[in-house]
């Protein structure tokens, strides 16, 4: 009997094992959100998916470099679910609820519209699903609520609007009376703006706004606001337009004698330095969300990236792509850290997201810290420069990196309110 | 006064824009009784058409300033390539179905269009820049602005003036004037009114695609470009009366200037203002600022 007992519980073991080493190296589909149609698609959405396409793809064989040369997610491969994020936030909810309930993926990487996050962060949280936003700028998502299952990889808009308001003060030697702003109209455009105009009002005080211009997202017909921000002769004009309407803004600013009268600063500049390179004179601010593209740290991963990106698609990666590859890089440690605290086995969502709590990792742009928002917000060093022409080519001169802690607000405290109180730690 | 000049300015700019893209819309309902959605795939076929035709020549060596017969020519090609295609191969079929019926056809139209324009010319930005600076600019009052904007309001002249002239001055329009008081009066006086409805949805869509052809140098040419252009364009003919051409100019110059002075005075509500124009004339005169009387069959 005892005889018997031994021979079931060896067969059941012997069938345990391969069950258990097929749970390990099952895939792991990963549901990943980008603009794939639309205005933002070009400069923004298929940047972001060529990352995608490209850390998968190496992930999976194994060639990303050291800290990320295991395969996959600890072993486990990835399989991409591509989504196009166009179609507004009623869209977007709908096809979030289709992945993960038809489609059952195990988390889900993306979204680059400020609109969309807010609209997807409670959806996430009511179907429980691990979710990361590698681009969207407004920091509501953290300061307005806490949630659970939602990370955010890439810094908030605050830090561009602080980073730029730092920069401009240098670059002008403390030398501005009055400011004036283009953003769109919705979540980023009037996060952006109220937190460039708190921080220059606090570091140059007696500043005026000469105008504030915010026409709804993807108008593409700006005469009448450069007209305004013309007359204004504002000393330094904000922007943090993107995707087309960054690109028809410089378009139309440019021959209006726009960019020679007053210094702009355009936060996602990075995007079209290189497509309207012929249409940005010397010495416009340029942004580029953090320290990504030309302002990205000369290491080996950003080394390994830049060039597979660059001989994959032929044109150097932008920032939407750098931000998508710190978030697949940075869920992978997450993943790995919560799978070795569980005895290398596969870890639950929980396990992830305590693990991802706090996460300090590397990416191409450099040191990452989920410092904020709970410990689901990241914070990353910045850094802007001016607009310089090289023999014909377009590059960055006189870059100003600012520390992660300098142009972002401590855990807890809302953005406004550290811009408003000198930006005490 | 400077930013009176500039309001008006400004305001006569982007009302020539809105016209040129929107009246082509107004002829096709006032002939064929269509509200045609496609009227915005036409705008943006005409503008990808423009950007990658001229850029293609000016990579040739073409002179930058035969760039502007390009551009029109473009919207042309495109125009007499598409038009008579989905006028012959598919409305022509559907003129005995409601109203109704015919927008949701276009509408599935302009959605087909969307994608196939994203099979030819991809999701990455087109950019033709080269006419919007090649003539220079000229300074008022302080502000300057390129000489290009002057062909956009020159354009926007002609194709007015042109219309007007050619339905009041030519048999073609005397007869598209006949249909589009009475189409069965119309075919019992001999008026071949198929042959109509082919030329109406032709011009009319070769007017949108002059619209996108001519905007392609100020703005970065991408898919999606026709969806922002046809919610505006209906808002010009509804304020201005659908079919009526004089009400299509007026509405065009009424929202170009309010918001135009909304912008320079009271930028805050910029984002309403073109339908709190619409919603006050619709108050007012439902059926549109120029819309005349009509006759109900009984």
């Amino acid at each position: 009997m005892h005889v018997m007992k031994r021979a079931i519980v060896a067969v059941a073991a012997a069938a345990l094992v391969p069950a258990f080493a097929a749970a390990q190296d099952a895939p792991l589909k990963i549901g990943v959100v980008s603009f794939l149609s639309g205005a933002a698609a070009g400069p923004f959405g298929v940047p972001a998916r060529n990352g995608a396409e490209i850390m998968f793809e190496m992930l999976n064989a194994g060639k990303v470099p050291a800290p990320y040369a295991t395969k996959g997610f600890g072993g486990a491969p990835l399989q991409m679910n591509l989504v196009d994020e166009s179609g507004g936030t009623t869209v977007q909810v709908t096809e979030f609820r289709n992945m993960v309930q038809r489609d059952n993926v195990d988390l889900i990487i993306g979204y680059i519209s400020s609109g969309s996050c807010l609209g997807i962060a409670p959806v996430a949280e009511e179907l429980k699903k691990l979710t990361v936003f590698f681009d969207c700028g407004t920091p509501r998502i953290f300061e307005e609520k806490s949630y659970k299952y939602v990370f955010r990889t890439a810094s908030t808009a605050t830090m561009d609007s602080v980073g730029a308001a730092l920069y401009v003060k240098d670059l002008k030697k403390g030398k501005i009376k009055t400011i004036a702003g283009l953003n769109q109209n919705y979540a980023w455009g009037q996060d952006s703006w109220k937190d460039f105009e708190a921080s220059m009002k606090n570091l140059t005080p007696g500043v005026k706004v000469a105008t504030s211009q915010m026409p709804k997202l993807f108008a593409g017909q700006y005469n009448a606001e450069i007209s305004t921000i013309l007359g204004a002769k504002a000393d330094v004009v904000h922007s943090s337009f993107w995707d087309g309407d960054l690109e028809a803004f410089i378009l139309q600013a440019g021959p209006r004698g726009l960019f020679k009268r007053s210094t702009v600063i355009l936060t996602t500049g990075e995007t079209a330095m290189y497509k309207l390179a012929d249409r940005i004179p010397d010495g416009v601010v340029i942004g580029a969300r953090g320290p990504y593209g030309p302002f990205a740290p000369d290491n080996e991963l950003n080394q390994w990236f830049s060039k597979t990106f660059q001989d994959r698609y032929g044109v150097p990666p932008n920032y939407a792509a750098y931000q998508m590859a710190q978030a697949i890089l940075g869920t992978k440690a997450a993943w790995e850290r919560a799978q070795a605290a569980n005895g290398g086995k596969r870890p639950d969502t929980d396990q992830v997201i305590a693990a991802f709590e706090r996460l300090t990792f590397i990416s191409p742009g450099g040191k990452v810290e989920m410092a904020i928002g709970g410990g689901h917000q990241a914070i990353t060093e910045t850094a802007y420069g001016v607009s310089r022409k090289v023999k014909g080519k377009m590059t960055v001169a006189n870059v100003k990196r600012y520390p992660a802690e300098m142009v972002n607000p401590p855990d807890g405290v809302k953005a406004e309110d550290w811009i408003a109180n000198g930006f005490k730690k | 006064m400077d930013q009176l000049v500039a309001v008006l300015i400004d305001g006569i700019i982007y009302s020539a824009w809105l016209f040129v893209a929107a009246v082509g819309l107004t002829l096709i309902y006032g002939v064929m009784k269509i509200v045609n959605v496609t009227h915005g795939s036409f705008y943006a076929l005409g503008a990808y058409a423009a950007a990658s035709i001229t850029g293609w020549a000016l990579a040739q060596g073409m002179p930058p300033s035969l760039s502007y017969p390009v551009l029109l020519g473009s919207a042309l090609l495109v125009t007499l390539v598409v038009a008579p295609l989905i006028e012959r191969g598919i409305l022509r079929f559907m003129y005995v179905k409601d109203e109704v019926v015919i927008l949701l056809i276009t509408y599935a139209l302009f959605l087909i269009l969307e994608d196939a324009i994203k099979l030819v010319w991809g999701v990455n930005p087109y950019f033709i820049a080269e006419p919007y600076g090649l003539l220079g600019s000229f300074d008022v009052m302080d502000l300057t602005y390129p000489y290009y904007n002057l062909i956009l309001v020159g354009v926007a002249i002609v194709c007015g003036v042109g219309l007007f002239w050619m339905l009041g001055h030519t048999r073609a329009g005397k007869l598209l004037v006949a249909v589009i008081h009475d189409t069965e009066v119309s075919r019992a006086m001999g008026i071949n009114v198929e042959r109509m409805y082919l030329f109406t949805f032709t011009f009319g869509s070769l007017l949108a695609a002059i619209g996108g052809a001519f905007t392609a140098p100020t703005v970065s040419v991408v898919p999606g470009l026709g969806i922002e252009v046809i919610v505006l364009s209906f808002a010009v003919v509804v304020i201005g009366g659908l079919g009526s051409l004089p009400g299509a100019a007026l509405g065009a110059v009424m929202v170009g200037l309010v918001r135009s002075a909304t912008i320079h005075y009271l930028p805050q509500v910029e984002l309403f203002v073109i339908y709190l124009v619409m919603a006050m004339v619709l108050a007012f005169r439902p059926r549109g600022l120029f819309s005349i009387a009509e006759a109900r069959k009984i």
